[in-house]
């Protein structure tokens, strides 16, 4: 046998985590400093900041483009980033399969249709509820339709404890083309200018990020990512399968709720601001599998980090590639989150039961 | 302080598939379930871990299992499920933790020694997806050892419930599999597991439960149950046993002459 240190098990990445999660940190600042200081417009952050650091007030160009614009952007963008991220880690370890994600399995329609029917309708509400919920109303709407998605696909996908890939990702697709229908219906009773905030919103996007919205929006996802981590285990066990996990002490019924529960929150608020922007939840869970490993406690935390940072990123080619003009970042996320879905797949195709 | 369940029935669906079975297990001993494919066995054992709702009473050591709550349940009884089927690629040691850590205690200083027990030394740092069937089987069986490591604890014995622990293993693993159980019950704990090898049976159990067609119809030690007459009779074919002196005895297919 060979000696083994106290501290040290071959075959535990805990240490590996630890030191992606704090590199992951450093690199979240430094991204989300630069895309503050990213932009078109003549704004220059060193000259704001060195405004700061001696006293002075900022200049009103600098104040407003930063602290008006970019800032609650940024902001959105790490909340969404993660949420995205990590709703893909969870949904994942409830299905046990690297494959499912909101955004493919009709969850992201399910809080679009909540969305659009929020905007359309919302002004047919009583002027009562209407104005308790404000600029919550659009969130709150689309959490519901996610939870509601979420809970009929897992269903129809879980026959005696057992998820079926392939009836969850064909039972997505019905399930999203329903929601889109009913979308469409609702859709035609919009005036123009709730047309134009659709049709942008669609495609996802962080440009209408401004502070109402943000500060209507981020505490939703921010305690459903807040409560995440407290998944861990069970997704952890609930990789051996629904029986096993239940025979190792956890209450299966319970860590299922509570998985759908985030899922749909942190999903439903960022797809209320955002869109529909794709791919960030299987392809961020996916190469951190590949570095830290699967376990949960040190994946989901990890997810949240690297999601933000991508987004950030890709909200910054967003804004740059067809300047003046803008590029919806679901675009961004499609063109490089589609080819790698396609590559997991091709990776994974002896090994998923497809 | 046994595992006792009294006149269980389940149905899973229209199928009446455990008509009134009667099982006591007691610790210090292993209980093997044996019978022909179909015959309620794993199902029997899905009962007694509480897996299957039945109607009336499972008790575990004095409590009913029902109402146990799971961190509790988990912390007396082990199980080792059929399948080793894993979703993510963890590693030979992560999987081994997750029985424990699932309710939050350390098991890093169990890993080594589970590995050891199962035979498998040095395989820690292996990726579970990568191991052999057998190999896989063999780490499953060193988490559920991991869980109930010490087979007598301050509330009484604890279980290891091992559904077809040796399927997918060659002999010597059998071997080593068997052993290790025998040893869990000769050190006060309870195993209760569902075999398929009647040799093995008789080389290692010290009861024997009987099953057909939904119910027990032996039950006793090995050398009372695993006889010509009841064997044929629930097999549906033709079995002698024999018996090797001084080692006890072994059963052979009687091929019709």
């Amino acid at each position: 046998m060979v000696a083994i240190s106290p501290d040290f098990l071959e075959g535990d990445r805990s240490h590996r985590a630890r030191r992606m999660a704090l590199a992951l940190s450093v690199l979240l600042v430094l991204v989300a400093t630069l895309s503050l200081g990213w932009g078109a417009s003549g704004t220059s952050l060193p000259r704001a900041i060195g405004d700061l650091l001696a006293g002075r007030e900022l200049a009103v160009q600098d104040r407003v483009v930063l602290l008006d614009i970019r800032l609650p952007r940024v902001l959105m963008g790490i909340c969404v980033g993660a949420s995205l991220a990590v709703s893909g880690a969870v949904m994942q370890g409830l299905f046990r399969n690297p494959l499912a994600d909101p955004g493919l399995v009709g969850v992201s329609a399910g809080a679009g249709l909540g969305a659009i029917l929020a905007i359309v309708l919302g002004g047919t509400l009583p002027v009562a509820v209407a104005g308790l919920l404000g600029w919550y109303l659009v969130p709150v709407a689309a959490f519901l339709g996610g939870w509601l998605t979420t809970l009929v696909l897992y269903r129809i996908a879980t026959r005696r404890g057992r998820t079926s890939v392939a009836t969850m990702l064909l039972a997505g697709i019905a399930l999203a083309a329903i929601m889109s229908a009913v979308a469409g219906v609702v859709i035609l009773r919009a005036n123009d200018a709730q047309l134009r905030d659709l049709t942008f919103w669609g495609l996802g996007s962080l440009a209408g990020a401004n502070w109402p919205k943000l500060l209507a929006a981020a505490p939703i996802m921010l305690a459903a990512l807040a409560f995440a981590p407290m998944l861990a285990r069970g997704l952890n066990a609930l990789a051996l399968g629904e029986a096993a996990a239940g025979h190792v002490g956890i209450r299966v019924q319970r860590v299922k709720n509570r998985a759908i529960l985030m899922v749909a929150a942190a999903t439903g608020a960022g797809v209320a601001v955002s869109g529909g922007i794709g791919f960030v939840g299987i392809v961020v869970p996916h190469l951190l599998r590949l570095v830290i490993g699967p376990d949960h406690r040190w994946l989901l935390v990890n997810a949240g980090l690297l999601g933000a940072v991508m987004l950030l990123l890709a909200d910054m080619v967003s804004r740059t590639v067809i300047a003046p003009a803008e590029l919806p970042i679901g675009i961004v996320t499609a063109i490089f989150g589609g080819p790698f879905f396609l590559w997991i797949l091709l990776r994974n195709r002896g090994v998923l039961d497809l | 302080m046994s595992l006792i369940a009294q006149n269980i029935h389940v149905h899973l669906g229209r199928a009446h598939v455990l008509q009134g079975v009667s099982v006591v297990a007691r610790p210090g001993q292993m209980t093997a379930i044996v019978g022909p494919n179909g015959s309620g066995k794993t199902t029997l054992m899905r009962a007694l871990t509480g897996e299957l709702p039945c109607q009336r009473l499972v008790t575990l050591n004095g409590h009913d299992i029902a109402a146990m709550p799971p961190e509790a349940l988990a912390q007396r009884r082990g199980v080792l499920p059929q399948s080793a089927a894993l979703s993510f690629p963890f590693t030979v040691t992560e999987v081994v933790r997750i029985g424990l850590e699932a309710r939050g205690e350390r098991a890093d200083a169990l890993v080594p020694a589970a590995l050891s027990a199962v035979d498998l030394p040095g395989f820690s740092g292996r990726l579970y997806q990568e191991l052999s069937g057998g190999e896989q089987q063999r780490v499953q069986l060193a988490r559920v050892l991991a869980q109930v490591w010490q087979p007598v604890d301050a509330n009484g014995p604890r279980w290891l419930m091992l559904d077809e622990p040796v399927s997918s293993l060659d002999i010597a693993h059998q071997i080593t599999v068997m052993r290790l159980a025998a040893e869990y019950a000769r050190r006060g704990g309870g195993v209760v597991a569902v075999m398929h090898d009647l040799n093995l049976t008789a080389l290692y159990a010290d009861r024997v439960i009987l099953m057909q067609k939904g119910q027990a119809v032996a039950q006793g030690t090995p050398p009372e149950v695993l006889t010509d007459a009841i064997l044929s009779n629930a097999y549906g074919c033709a079995l002698r046993v024999n018996a090797v002196p001084q080692e006890g005895i072994w059963v052979l297919p009687h091929a019709a002459a």
